[in-house]
């Protein structure tokens, strides 16, 4: 954590550490990010629709399940989401860490509530699936069991962030807390995994596992490509709330709400 | 454009002095401090006491069931015992500005922390160890699984030391830091959870465990390397 | 030594004090004053590399410092004598002799107690015999003659003289009315929040 970053002298340099710079810069991130929004929630918007239109009606019933496989559609995203929100929190949490970057700050830390929210999600629909796959609410396979401890991950950060006062300390330990559960998070993903075929002898999977047809796939991906968009524009509009809050008496804050741009 | 450019500080802090001395001096002092408060460091032990004695309570006597669930309970009693010992693993030292000498010492934060959580694995961890066998006899464990079951406790109780320390340093300055400690570590122990109990109830069946003890194994080495280096990181963040 | 250009440190996106800048050389003495809660506690620990600044640049060629705060870094369950050698053992310093700084101290007489029994006088003094068990350059001192009496005070000023003449340097923080007025004194009043 002993960084020596020097000013920028020559005109020449590198562009990806250019952007790194212009991207510390709240108003630029703020203005940037306003203008991204829009369209990340048109995107989502879109793809959610034609999605979820051709996940429940197109695509034709299950041979085994029936018509509540289609739950698939909003459990699959959602699981998919809460890891890959994890790995990003804890990659922007070590970046903060390591160049006390504010904004990836701030970006991390408002992650982790859309990723526990995912997290909840993926938890309510595997267990509304499991009713009428196994006839019980809940069941300990591999899978839920993991995106519950996954789910404690989350709740961790976010209460470490929240129980630390100041809030640049809250957010350090916060991204510290993240980055040490993703080291772990193979090593618990894996050892459920196995502890879950150990008890049961072969394992259960809410999904089947068995290749799955392309009509039935399509529109797995889209939302998968949906809730991307969604996390997207969710993160840039929370990480711009944060980052006004934080910088209400600063001058370009000022600035924006006189020229009403806030 | 509004760059904000920072200049961090180089702080050469040069530790006089060798630190292997530190590290030993470190290691004796606490030692030396649980020593002379050493009625506290029965708490531990009658807590674990006390929650084994309460699943036969809660459960029912019968011996096949209590055999059944033993490699589990005695281990999430081990988890739930660490955890309340861990507290005081950083507590007193960052109460008192001793943390803060550490860190201006120049020696690495990373050894003092392996040296205060040898120390608390000395006074915490290994009694669980040791009365295991007694906990064995009360859960009705299967003889053949006794030696695996102190094992796998011998191997994994340091593992707990070490990752919970990390949570200890992280949530060492907040007043109440013992509850969120629980919710912060116990996903991390799963893992060894899993192992371990797997190992016993492999040796209770006849089965192979060897390989749940390597695993146990490899499981120590890394934490042993990777986790002060944590626990420094969190305990520096503590302190600002 | 020791040199500081425009440090500031934030909490809660507010800056602590006004930026910092100073120059401290060999013999030399920073005397940091202000009101109280102006941050000199803070500034201190900035100083000895507890919390990093959040800008500005801190140089430090000192080579070794030892620093006594408002915590006072001994151990209660500890007696006088088993603290001092800890803290020569930690610090690694083979030539001291505990009993020598015991008695420079003035705690010859309670070197068996522990140290919760000491008065804050007592126990102040032991924290201050850490300076002498190691052997740094530099000094960072907040609130040195906090809870001495007149005797103390001259203690520590004599020790604070000793360590100038050999080519160590200070910074001292106080808000007290005693402060030391020698010849290679540099004065920095700390003013609170941010410049106008």
């Amino acid at each position: 954590m002993n960084v020596n970053t020097a000013v920028q002298q020559k005109p020449r340099k590198n562009a990806l550490v250019m952007f790194i710079h212009k991207m510390g810069s709240p108003a630029w991130f703020y203005g940037f990010a306003g203008k991204l929004i829009p369209w990340l929630w048109a995107l989502f918007g879109a793809l959610a629709v034609w999605g979820l239109y051709l996940g429940l009606f197109k695509a034709p019933p299950d041979y085994l399940q029936g018509e509540s496989f289609r739950i698939m559609y909003l459990h699959v995203p959602a699981a998919w989401m809460s890891m890959l929100i994890y790995a990003a929190m804890a990659v922007m949490g070590f970046i903060a860490l390591v160049w006390r970057i504010r904004i990836m700050e701030i970006m991390a830390m408002s992650s982790a509530p859309i990723g526990a929210a995912f997290t909840l999600i993926a938890l309510a629909s595997g267990s509304l699936w499991g009713r009428p796959t196994w006839g019980t609410y809940w069941v300990w396979d591999a899978r839920l069991t993991s995106e519950l401890v996954l789910l404690f991950l989350y709740l961790g950060v976010i209460g470490l962030h929240n129980a630390i006062d100041e809030p640049r300390k809250a957010a350090r330990a916060a991204c510290l807390l993240a980055l040490v559960g993703l080291v772990n998070l193979p090593i618990i993903h894996y050892s459920v995994k196995w502890w879950n075929t150990l008890h049961q002898g072969s394992s259960i999977s809410i999904t089947g596992g068995s290749s799955i047809d392309p009509s039935m796939l399509w529109p797995l991906l889209i939302m998968a490509v949906a809730t991307k968009f969604y996390y997207a524009a969710n993160l840039l509009t929370r990480s711009r709330v944060k980052l006004l809050q934080q910088d209400l008496r600063k001058s370009w804050a000022r600035e924006m709400i006189r020229e009403n741009r806030a | 454009m509004n760059t904000q450019v920072v200049q961090i500080a180089q702080v050469t802090q040069v530790a006089q002095g060798s630190l292997s001395k530190a590290f030993f001096a470190l290691l004796r002092r606490d030692l030396l401090l649980a020593f002379r408060r050493r009625t506290e460091l029965l708490f531990p032990v009658i807590f674990l006491l006390v929650i084994i004695s309460l699943f036969p309570l809660g459960i029912g006597p019968s011996p096949e069931l209590l055999a059944r669930i033993a490699p589990g309970v005695i281990w999430i009693a081990a988890l739930l015992a660490t955890v309340i010992s861990l507290d005081g693993l950083f507590r007193s030292d960052f109460e008192d500005g001793s943390l803060e000498q550490f860190v201006i010492s120049g020696h690495p934060l990373t050894l003092i922390s392996l040296a205060k959580i040898v120390a608390h694995w000395l006074v915490a961890g290994l009694p669980l160890v040791l009365l295991s066998p007694l906990l064995a006899v009360w859960m009705n464990l299967p003889l053949e699984s006794l030696g695996v079951m102190v094992l796998t406790l011998a191997l994994g109780t340091p593992i707990l030391s070490l990752i919970g320390s990390i949570g200890v340093g992280l949530t060492i300055s907040l007043k109440r830091g013992g509850q969120l400690l629980s919710l912060l570590v116990f996903p991390l122990y799963v893992p060894i959870l899993i192992i371990a109990t797997a190992a016993v109830m492999a040796a209770s069946d006849g089965l192979p465990y060897t390989a749940f003890l390597g695993l146990l194994t490899a499981g120590l080495i890394t934490s042993l390397t990777l986790a002060p280096f944590a626990a420094a990181a969190a305990l520096k963040i503590s302190l600002s | 030594m020791l040199s500081a250009s425009n440090i500031s440190f934030e909490r809660y996106f507010q800056p602590v004090f006004h930026p910092v800048s100073f120059q401290l050389g060999a013999g030399e003495l920073l005397l940091v004053t202000g009101a109280n809660g102006c941050g000199k506690t803070t500034l201190i620990r900035v100083l000895a590399g507890i919390l990093d600044p959040s800008s500005g640049q801190l140089d430090n060629r000192a080579g070794g410092m030892a620093y006594v705060g408002h915590h006072l870094a001994i151990k209660d369950d500890l007696s006088v004598l088993e603290n001092l050698r800890f803290m020569r053992d930690f610090l690694g310093t083979a030539a001291v002799s505990s009993n020598e700084v015991l008695q420079k101290m003035g705690l010859g007489r309670v070197r068996e107690q522990l140290a919760r029994t000491l008065s804050a006088g007592q126990r102040k003094r032991c924290a201050l015999a850490r300076l002498l068990l190691g052997d740094s350059p530099l000094w960072l001192l907040d609130e040195p003659y906090s809870n001495l009496d007149q005797e103390g005070v001259e203690r520590v000023d004599d020790l604070l003289a000793a360590h100038l003449r050999t080519g160590g340097a200070c910074v001292l923080a106080t808000h007290g009315a005693h402060r030391p007025d020698w010849a290679n004194t540099q004065d920095y009043h700390l003013v609170s929040g941010a410049p106008a």
